[in-house]
C-alpha cells in the first residue's frame, strides 16, 4: 500500500459552523462507541501473532543424544555487531570441536538474527519468544545449557526468492 | 392502603437523616462510578477497551483508585498560602455535594408512619439555592488557583472565574423560562407541573434546554469549555499543584458536578421522575393530602402512593440522569477544547442575547395564550411547543446561516490547495 500525504483543507474563516459540525463529530464518536470491533489486544491472556521471521531470544539445536550442534567454528562471535557471544572452543579425542563456553549475553543482543544467518551447521537460532523477565541481571547471559533448554520456535531465515514472505 | 398522613416531627428527623445519609452515600458510589464510566466509555469512543482489569468489567477500578489516593503522598508548596491551600479543595467539594439535596429523586415513599417524600429538602427556594450554591463552586477554583503560587494554576483559576460567571448567565435566563411556565422555584413543583401538562418542558421549552445544556457543561468545567483545566496550554489549571486525596477532592467536585446537572436537566426538562405516559404515578401534596390530580371539577383526586411506584419512579430519574451523564462523557470525548476568547464570545453575545430574546418571547406567549383563557394542560403545551420549536430551528438556521463543513473530507489535490493560496495571497 503506497502511503500518501493527506491535505485537509480547512474552510475559510467565518464560514465554519460548530452546529451542525458538532453533531457530525457526535455521531461519528458514537458509531465507535457501539463498534465492537476494539484494537487493544488483552496481552496476557490473548497472545500477539508473531511473524515468522520476527527475532526474539535464543536457542541453540541438540543432536538427538543430547550434545549441542555448534562446532564452535568462532563465526557467530565474529559476525555478531554487538559483541555479545562469548565462545571458547575445545577439540574432542576424534578431533570434533566443541563448545566448552557458550555464552550469550541476552541485554546486549540487538537481535539482528547474523548468528542464525552465519551459523554453517544450523545450530544457533533466534526465536519467536519473548517474555524471559528475571529477578536479576546477570540471568541475562545465557550459558549453553539455558540455550539448549529453550524450546520455542525458531525464526525462519530470509529467503531470497520470496523476498516479502508471502 | 396505607396511611397518606404527613410525618410526625420525630419521624421527619428520622427519615431525614435517612435522607441525608443514603443520598450521600449513593451520590458519592456514583461520582466513583461515573469515572470508571468516563475511562470506558472514552476507551470504547477511541477503539480502545479502557480499565478492565480490576474486578469484572473494572468494577472495582474505582476502589482501586480510592485506595491509591487515600495511600499516596500529599505535597504542599513551599511558596503556598498553605491555609487557602488546604481550604481550596473543602470549598470545591461542598457546594458540588450539598446541591443534591433539593433534587426530587422519586415519587412520595409510604411507610407505616407516614408518607416520605423522597427529597432530602424539600425547600420553597429550591432552583435559587442550586443556583447560589453552585456558584460558590468557583471560589474554592480560585482560591486553589492563587493559593498555589503557581502561575498554570493561577491563571486556571482566573479563568474558571471568568467563565463561570459569564455562563452564571446564561444559565439563570434559560431556567427562567422553566420558572415562567411553571411558576415556582420548587422541584417537585415542576415535576408536578409537567405532570399536570402531560409534556415534559423539554417540548414546550426547547431552546431553554438548549442553552441549559450548554451553559452546564461551562459551568462544570468539562469540555469543550474546561478552560481552567486545559492540559494542552495550563497543565492540569488550578489543581497543578496538587495531589493526592486533595486532588481527589476537585476530582469528586467536578463528577459531582456532573452528576447535579444532569440530574437538574432531567428534572427542569424530562419530568424529573415522572414517568411518560402513565399517570398512576403523579403525586404531589396539595393541601396536606397526597393527590395524583383534579377530576373535571376541580377537585382533588387521592395519590394511591405505593413502594412499587417509588421505585418505579427511581428507575425513571436515575435512567434519565444515566443519559445526560452519558451525554457529557459522549461531548467530551467528541469536541476539541474552544479557544477562551470563543467561550466568551458564546457566552456573551450568543447565549445572553438570544436567552433574554427567548423569554421574551414565552412569557409574551404565555400572556397571549392567558388572555384567551387557554387551560394549563396539554393544549396549552402544544402551543408552546409549536412557537418554541419554530424559534429554535429559527435561531439553528441563523447561527448556521450561510457557513459550511470543511474538514477531513473536504480535500483536494496538493497543487490545487496551493495554487489557491498563491492566488490568494
Amino acid at each position: 500500500m503506497a502511503i500518501s500525504v493527506k491535505v485537509m483543507r480547512r474552510p475559510e474563516p467565518g464560514r465554519t459552523s460548530y452546529m451542525r459540525a458538532t453533531l457530525k463529530g457526535m455521531s461519528l464518536t458514537f458509531k465507535h462507541l457501539v463498534r465492537l470491533k476494539k484494537v487493544t489486544l488483552e496481552y496476557p491472556e490473548d497472545q500477539p501473532d508473531l511473524h515468522p521471521r520476527w527475532r526474539g531470544t535464543h536457542r541453540m539445536e541438540v543432536h538427538a543424544d543430547g550434545r549441542p550442534k555448534c562446532v564452535a567454528c568462532g563465526l557467530c562471535p565474529t559476525v555478531c555487531p554487538a559483541n555479545c557471544i562469548r565462545l571458547v572452543g575445545g577439540e574432542d579425542d576424534q578431533g570434533n570441536r566443541y563448545p566448552i563456553v557458550y555464552e550469550i549475553d541476552e541485554f546486549r543482543c540487538i537481535f539482528c538474527g547474523m548468528c542464525q544467518e552465519v551459523c554453517p551447521v544450523e545450530a544457533i537460532h533466534v526465536g519467536q519468544h519473548f517474555e524471559n523477565a528475571e529477578y536479576t541481571r546477570d540471568r541475562f547471559v545465557y550459558d549453553l545449557d539455558r540455550l539448549m533448554e529453550q524450546d520455542h520456535p525458531t525464526t525462519l531465515l530470509w529467503d531470497p526468492s520470496d523476498p516479502r514472505s508471502e | 392502603m396505607h396511611e397518606m398522613n404527613q410525618l410526625s416531627t420525630f419521624w421527619f428527623w428520622v427519615a431525614g437523616a435517612a435522607k441525608v445519609i443514603g443520598v450521600f452515600t449513593v451520590v458519592m458510589l456514583a461520582v466513583a462510578y461515573m469515572t470508571l464510566a468516563e475511562r470506558r466509555v472514552s476507551g470504547f469512543i477511541q477503539d480502545r477497551l479502557g480499565p478492565n482489569r480490576v474486578g469484572p468489567f473494572g468494577l472495582l477500578q474505582p476502589i482501586a483508585d480510592a485506595v491509591k489516593n487515600l495511600i499516596k503522598e500529599e505535597t504542599m508548596p513551599g511558596t503556598s498560602a498553605k491555609f487557602y491551600f488546604v481550604l481550596g479543595p473543602m470549598l470545591a467539594i461542598m457546594p458540588a455535594v450539598v446541591t443534591f439535596a433539593v433534587i426530587p429523586i422519586a415519587a412520595p415513599l409510604p411507610t407505616p408512619v407516614g408518607t416520605v417524600d423522597m427529597i432530602v429538602a424539600d425547600v420553597p427556594i429550591g432552583i435559587l439555592y442550586i443556583l447560589a450554591l453552585s456558584s460558590l463552586a468557583v471560589y474554592g477554583i480560585v482560591l486553589s488557583g492563587w493559593a498555589s503560587n503557581n502561575k498554570y494554576a493561577f491563571l486556571g483559576g482566573l479563568r474558571a472565574s471568568a467563565q463561570m460567571i459569564s455562563y452564571e448567565v446564561a444559565l439563570g435566563l434559560s431556567v427562567i423560562a422553566v420558572l415562567l411556565l411553571a411558576g415556582n422555584l420548587t422541584l417537585t413543583e415542576m415535576v408536578w407541573q409537567q405532570q399536570q401538562m402531560k409534556l415534559w418542558f423539554v417540548f414546550p421549552l426547547s431552546l431553554a434546554f438548549i442553552f441549559f445544556v450548554i451553559s452546564a457543561l461551562a459551568e462544570t468545567n468539562r469540555l469543550p469549555f474546561d478552560m481552567p483545566e486545559a492540559e494542552s496550554e495550563l497543565i492540569t489549571g488550578y489543581h497543578t499543584e496538587y495531589s493526592a486525596m486533595k486532588f481527589s477532592m476537585f476530582f469528586i467536585a467536578e463528577y459531582s458536578h456532573v452528576l447535579t446537572a444532569s440530574a437538574l436537566m432531567a428534572t427542569l426538562f424530562f419530568g424529573g421522575w415522572d414517568i411518560p405516559v402513565w399517570t398512576g404515578d403523579d403525586m404531589f401534596w396539595h393541601e396536606g393530602a397526597l393527590i395524583r390530580g383534579f377530576d373535571e371539577a376541580g377537585a382533588p383526586i387521592a395519590a394511591t402512593p405505593s413502594v412499587l411506584i417509588t421505585l418505579l419512579t427511581l428507575g425513571a430519574f436515575s435512567a434519565k440522569t444515566a443519559f445526560f451523564v452519558l451525554l457529557y462523557i459522549w461531548i467530551r470525548w467528541t469536541l476539541p477544547r474552544f479557544r477562551y476568547d470563543q467561550v466568551m464570545h458564546l457566552g456573551w453575545k450568543v447565549l445572553l442575547p438570544a436567552a433574554l430574546g427567548y423569554i421574551v418571547l414565552i412569557a409574551g406567549t404565555m400572556l397571549v395564550l392567558d388572555q384567551l383563557g387557554v387551560p394549563f394542560g396539554f393544549r396549552y403545551g402544544l402551543i408552546l411547543t409549536g412557537v418554541s420549536g419554530v424559534t429554535t430551528v429559527a435561531f439553528l438556521f441563523f447561527v448556521d446561516r450561510d457557513r459550511v463543513i470543511g474538514g477531513a473530507h473536504g480535500q483536494g489535490s496538493v497543487a490545487r490547495i496551493r495554487a489557491r493560496a498563491s492566488a490568494s495571497s
